[in-house]
């Protein structure tokens, strides 16, 4: 199936959407009837599995953004629920605030203990607007840092979801030091003395979402992205017009694979056909084993190697030439 | 920005001031360090004429300078960055936003990393990066303190698209290594520090000055106001903002910046 790129993610699923409905009308009608319509029923789930991995196969980059930002697309708050037996939220930088656009805590999958921090966004208008849409202040990366040299001390390895349009741009952002925050987070974590997995499970937003994924593993969700600036920044300066922002999605390079081809994404993770939103379940199942596992692999290498490789790692990334021909000499 | 105009200027007896309208001679003017004397405007300068104002006469050895950036993402067919590349080299005969190199101050070598706001509004891509990491790792290996002076208003460079934005991991984590070892690191924030340079190395000094009435922040003034939809206060995201918000050690002006990292360094190094 060919698909529009010039359509907006929404558009692309309508057809979906209205399948399903059609589905659930059959569902219903063979329930309350008593009529058998097995046939017809598997008949119009093929073609809605069909559909969706015509459809979510074959997306442009700017679609898959949408995707990443999709209302229904499970974030924090939902694995928190999906994949840990037990979380324990810490609250608070002990400075200014309490930031709740970033989850902080003690949590469980069996008997693996970690520590948690994770960037949310809500479900709800209600949540939305208290996790600020997941755009985070100076304190709420002071709190992660805090919160990370806690688990440091008592040896918990960290996993941090990644989920934010950016940090937040405001006068107390400002005031407070937004810039320096992230500074610090960088600087302090590029050394920290545990285990660090960090999984963008959505939008990652350019240095909101640096301070706090400097880690011994970066991987992300098969719909997911990361970039310098978002997609409409990019239009706005490049072309003064934020609605090219398709274009811009383009050559960004932002999807996963190319971020992998580039040497920043270690792990590309499959979501489930049609996209994370249409089954948060199998996708909580598919990230809970992968954290096991890697966390479980990253435990197993010896401290020195995991600092000396993580170091490595970000020393390298960079591409340039060493030639003299381009410069006249200065002095 | 006021430096390219200085260019053009070059060739004129006297300009208006771009801030206060007042005349400027052009040859007091440069004696005076490029400073409007009348609104005390602090104008751009390149990074040679940062060195001559403040380090020891003919004492600058450049170092790196034939690392060049590369079109990583492919950029060519909207904006070709290969081209802007091109050309940006040639005008200003030197190969990215950054020069880096050893100076003298009052005789103590040091090394300085300073950016230049005319080459892509000194954004940080690879080039960048590389260079500020390699003075960090050679300061360490010569035991030597390290200043650098930012003037970038781009942050990390779209241009080379998430490899721009690692370059904040790359250069932060070279100066922790450096500076946990006991490495002195002096940072000076010139006008405009903003995005991914403000929030990566450029923040991490040890000591921080920055220049009277630079822009200094993390977003720039436009996407605020854009974002919440308000005009910001008078004197938001200044030098002295960020000095009363408690984000940097002083300011001090141009003319006294070298006789105060003389001290900063007697003090803390000698």
């Amino acid at each position: 199936m060919a698909i529009d790129p010039a359509k907006s993610l929404k558009e692309l699923e309508t057809p979906i959407i209205e399948l399903e409905k059609r589905l659930n009308d059959l569902l219903e009608f063979s329930k309350r009837t008593g009529v058998n319509l097995d046939d017809k029923i598997r008949q119009l789930e093929d073609e809605i599995k069909f559909v969706v991995r015509g459809i979510y196969s074959k997306l442009t980059p700017w679609q898959r953004v949408q995707l990443a930002r999709h209302p229904n697309r499970p974030e924090t708050t939902d694995y928190i629920r999906l994949i840990f037996d037990d979380f324990i939220e810490l609250k608070g930088d002990r400075y200014f605030a309490d930031d709740p656009a970033c989850a902080c805590g003690l949590a469980k999958i069996g008997d693996l203990k970690l520590f948690l921090i994770g960037q949310r966004k809500g479900s709800t208008m209600e949540a939305r607007l208290k996790y600020n849409f997941g755009s985070m202040h100076p304190e709420g990366y002071r709190k992660a840092l805090r919160k990370m040299e806690i688990a440091e001390k008592f040896g918990l390895p960290v996993i941090s979801f990644v989920n934010t349009p950016g940090a937040y741009p405001g006068i107390g952002a400002e005031e407070r030091g937004q810039a320096w925050a992230i500074a610090e987070n960088i600087f302090e974590m590029s050394d920290i003395k545990i285990p660090h997995l960090s999984i963008i499970i959505g939008e990652g937003g350019s240095g909101g979402a640096l301070g706090i994924c400097v880690a011994d593993k970066l991987s992300i969700l098969e719909n997911a992205y990361l970039s310098v600036i978002s997609p409409e920044g990019c239009a706005a300066i490049l072309w003064k017009d934020s609605s090219k922002a398709d274009l811009a999605a383009n050559m960004l390079k932002l999807v996963p694979e190319e971020l992998r081809k580039l040497g920043i994404i270690d792990d590309i993770i499959q979501e489930p056909a049609g996209g994370a939103h249409r089954n948060p379940s199998k996708m909580g199942e598919i990230l809970k084993n992968y954290i096991v596992s890697t966390i479980k692999h990253l435990q197993s290498i010896p401290l020195d190697k995991l600092l000396e490789r993580r170091w490595e790692k970000y020393r390298n990334i960079g591409k340039f030439i060493e030639e003299e021909s381009a410069v006249a000499g200065l002095y | 920005m006021g430096s390219t105009k200085n260019d053009q200027q070059v060739h004129q007896a006297w300009f208006k001031c771009e801030k206060c309208g007042n005349i400027i001679y052009y040859r007091e003017f440069k004696e005076v360090l490029d400073i409007c004397q009348s609104c005390s405007y602090h104008y751009p300068l390149t990074p040679q004429r940062w060195i001559d104002c403040i380090f020891d006469e003919d004492s600058f050895e450049e170092l790196d300078r034939q690392i060049a950036s590369v079109d990583i993402l492919g950029f060519a067919e909207q904006i070709n960055y290969s081209n802007k590349l091109r050309e940006l080299r040639s005008k200003f005969e030197q190969n990215d936003a950054i020069i880096t190199g050893t100076v003298e101050l009052d005789s103590q070598t040091a090394y300085v990393g300073i950016t230049d706001s005319r080459f892509l509004m000194g954004s940080m891509g690879s080039v960048v990066g590389e260079k500020i990491s390699r003075i960090f790792e050679y300061a360490h290996d010569a035991g030597c303190p390290v200043i650098t002076i930012t003037t970038s208003g781009g942050g990390a460079r779209m241009h080379e698209g998430a490899i721009s934005l690692m370059q904040m991991v790359k250069t932060s984590q070279a100066v922790r290594k450096y500076r946990s070892n006991g490495g002195l690191y002096i940072s000076i924030l010139a006008n405009p520090t903003m995005a991914g340079v403000m929030a990566s190395f450029a923040a991490l000094g040890d000591i921080i000055i920055a220049e009277p009435k630079a822009l200094i922040g993390f977003t720039g003034p436009r996407v605020i106001e854009q974002t919440i939809k308000q005009s910001l206060p008078p004197g938001f995201q200044t030098s002295e903002f960020m000095l009363q918000h408690g984000f940097v050690d002083m300011i001090v002006e141009r003319k006294g910046m070298r006789s105060m990292l003389t001290k900063l360094v007697d003090y803390l190094w000698l």
